[in-house]
């Protein structure tokens, strides 16, 4: 039954599928649902392209239409790319072919049919592929909030003022002023050796291809030597941000901050932890500040709540540690490190993290009290694992760590100078 | 389903999915449905087949298989970090090219058109495996593996994406070499880093999890033909057991076959918590994981399992 090929019946000629104009994959209504079923998955957020929407029905008619279970396979074989979009598309199969064994009388008859339009209401299912699949509205409904927009050009003075002022102290319009700023950082340069080569009067290599073709020039008559060098690139940054409530004050400026840098360069993975840790890279990556900050907050669920550091980070060694900390990246660990409840864990896990990556690096706001003391458990359970610890309150603090990541840090972000005071 | 492959006549690719699981458990290769469906695909359709998954749960083994149970030449191409298209697809034999020059100048009247044709021509080409996978075989197209992408670096996966839409390299001095009978990729990766975009949409791909208990059992049966069944089924179901608990790096298939393997050259026939501590280094790699699971642990897993395979009887 499995074998009996792609169904083509002389019948489905006149169908005025999308799709028609791919080549010859009449098949009619499967054709057709084939390409709404690819429009609902991109709804939901699956990148399908009309590329793949060709290959599927390419791929439906090698495999040829078997058992439901072999339906599905198929299309996950064309449609899905990322490991992690295989559940959306899960839901969104499950949904679309549910209705009245679509599916298998499809397969059943391949008679032409109208498909209802499904308006009833949808049983529970995940909220992301019912809205694309069943509310054109969802689409419309995105608000268009447009913020006041705050004088922020200041007088010299005002501007100094504001370098140094701490962010949980700012106004509104101080605020707006301080993002201006941030646009304007000179964002960290940092380079690290590659194992690449590539052209470089002062490298050691020589580049036969080069020299060669350059040799020719002459007919070979004089050897130029062409020479390669190490070629450099800036590491990966990994941030991990703390979202909870103490953080309160701080975070919406450091993640305008992260998306600063995110816009300036290419491999940047921010992570927001409170009770729980969510990976908000790509929202960032939206160009707008606004709306990269939009997409973050309604990805997150545990804004302003507590803290569980050793909780996210366990998580975050286990799940992304490997896939996000190669190649030499630096790891940004923004957090009071004021842990809700301190043990053990805590110790082990940020040595693991610290272990996994090239360079740790604790930036916390507390840090801007003069008197600070490494006190707080999780604070003294932290600090002996991390390679630098630094104050980011103010945007002099957060040029300061530009500076810093640029260069190599330096004395003034040992994190040896708060130990012998926490002893 | 083995046929003498007679030299010119190339084995024929399976015509469905079934005959696809087929051909793949005739190498002691047990996939199941999902995977067997798009390995079809990718073999009808001649596009890539990008699998992803965990260490360990044969991923390499696919292109191994394929290319053992087609006839197919197996071409390797180990990723690394610095990959470049010297090592990848090609490079000119210098010195080879240099002595042509000297050679031209010593015959004297050297024409430099001629002599920059002749210098850069197929016969200075050393070809590396991209290139190689490009040509020509009489078995049938070569099986092309492009293993761990992940280890090398984004730059060089712009290298791959002409070879893997189109399979074509262009070579500048020379011009564009394609396949007549495109080959049989298989791309794999650990996720390490995330593969870009562009080089995935370019390819069908897959999740290879780890396999059922059921099927699992039959890949130990398979593979290590000399345990005794009751071992087996507990070393399986152990093994199951452990994948459900909060480790570092949970055991693959592969380290399954290498405990079962080291078990039975211990001549054991059935586990004890001992065994099991002493022999857990074949099982986890991370001490960590090694310090949580023995002793204590590893008695009430093992309990666990008997209790499990007891109520299966």
């Amino acid at each position: 039954m499995r074998d009996q090929g792609a169904p083509t019946r002389p019948g489905f000629a006149g169908s005025t599928s999308p799709a028609s104009g791919g080549g010859d994959c009449g098949d009619g209504r499967l054709a057709e649902n084939i390409v709404y079923f690819a429009r609902a998955l991109r709804a939901a957020g699956l990148p399908v392209g009309p590329r793949s929407v060709l290959d599927a029905l390419e791929a439906v008619k090698a495999a040829g239409v078997g058992t439901r279970d072999d339906f599905y396979w198929t299309l996950h074989a064309v449609f899905v790319k990322r490991h992690d979009h295989s559940l959306l598309f899960d839901q969104a199969f499950r949904i679309f072919f549910r209705k009245r064994g679509y599916l298998e009388q499809l397969m059943a008859m391949m008679v032409p049919q109208v498909m209802t339009p499904m308006t009833e209401t949808p049983k529970p299912g995940s909220a992301r592929v019912q809205e694309a699949l069943f509310s054109e509205l969802a689409a419309k409904l995105k608000e268009e909030q447009r913020e006041v927009e705050i004088e922020a050009r200041l007088t010299v003075s005002d501007r100094e003022l504001l370098q140094r002022k701490d962010f949980a102290q700012m106004s509104a319009a101080e605020i707006a002023a301080a993002k201006d700023a941030i646009k304007r950082l000179v964002l960290p340069l940092d380079q690290v050796r590659t194992r690449r080569l590539a052209l470089d009067r002062r490298g050691h290599v020589i580049d036969m291809r080069r020299t060669l073709r350059a040799s020719m020039k002459a007919g070979g008559a004089l050897i130029d030597l062409k020479y390669l060098g190490p070629k450099t690139k800036m590491p990966p940054i990994v941030a991990l941000l703390d979202i909870s409530g103490s953080m309160n004050e701080y975070t919406r400026l450091f993640l305008h901050f992260l998306h600063a840098v995110t816009d300036a360069r290419k491999r940047v993975h921010t992570f927001l932890f409170g009770t729980r840790l969510t990976n908000v890279t790509r929202a960032l990556k939206a160009r707008d500040p606004d709306e990269a900050l939009a997409a973050c907050s309604s990805s997150v669920l545990d804004w302003s709540g507590g803290t569980r550091i050793a909780t996210s980070l366990h998580v975050f060694n286990k799940l992304w540690a490997r896939r996000v900390l190669t190649q030499g990246a630096i790891v940004l660990l923004i957090t009071d490190g004021l842990e809700r409840d301190p043990d053990n864990r805590l110790a082990f896990e940020i040595d693991r993290l610290h272990r996994s990556c090239r360079r740790l690096v604790w930036l916390n706001p507390l840090l801007r009290f003069e008197g600070f003391e490494a006190k707080a458990k999780g604070v003294q359970a932290m600090l002996p694992y991390v390679d630098e610890f630094r104050p980011i309150h103010n945007l002099e603090s957060m040029a300061e760590l530009c500076r810093a990541l640029s260069a190599d840090g330096g004395r003034a972000g040992d994190p040896k100078r708060w130990l012998p005071r926490a002893a | 389903m083995t046929h003498p492959s007679s030299p010119g006549t190339p084995i024929a690719l399976p015509s469905s999915i079934d005959a696809t699981s087929a051909l793949l458990s005739e190498a002691d290769y047990l996939a199941d449905r999902s995977l067997a469906t798009v390995l079809f695909l990718a073999l009808k359709m001649g596009r890539p087949l990008f699998l992803e998954g965990e260490a360990g749960v044969g991923k390499t083994e696919i292109a191994k298989v394929l290319s053992a149970t087609l006839g197919r030449r197996l071409i390797r191409l180990q990723c690394y970090e610095g990959l470049d298209v010297a090592a990848a697809v090609y490079e000119w034999n210098y010195a080879a090219q240099m002595i042509a020059i000297r050679l031209a100048e010593a015959e004297g009247g050297v024409d430099r058109d001629r002599l920059a044709a002749d210098v850069f021509s197929e016969r200075f080409l050393i070809k590396r495996p991209l290139l190689q996978a490009l040509e020509p075989d009489t078995a049938g197209a070569p099986v092309l593996l492009i293993d761990e992408l992940d280890r090398a670096d984004e730059a060089f996966e712009a290298f791959l994406l002409e070879v893997l839409a189109d399979f074509q390299v262009t070579i500048p001095e020379m011009g564009t070499v394609k396949a007549a009978h495109p080959p049989i990729v298989i791309v794999t990766s650990n996720r390490t880093r995330e593969i870009h975009d562009a080089l995935k949409r370019r390819c069908l791909y897959h999740w290879v999890g780890y396999p059922t208990a059921e099927r699992e059992l039959g890949i130990v049966r398979a593979k290590v033909p000399g345990v005794a069944k009751r071992l087996s089924q507990e070393v399986v179901h152990f093994v199951q057991a452990l994948r459900k608990e909060d480790l570092f790096k949970s055991p693959g298939v592969a380290e399954t076959l290498d405990w079962a393997a080291a078990l039975s050259e211990l001549d054991a026939v059935a586990l004890d918590p001992e065994t099991v501590s002493d022999t857990l280094g074949v099982l986890l790699k991370y001490q960590d994981d090694i310090a949580r699971i023995e002793g204590s642990k590893a008695k009430e897993l093992l309990d666990q399992v008997r209790a499990e395979l007891h109520a299966a009887e």
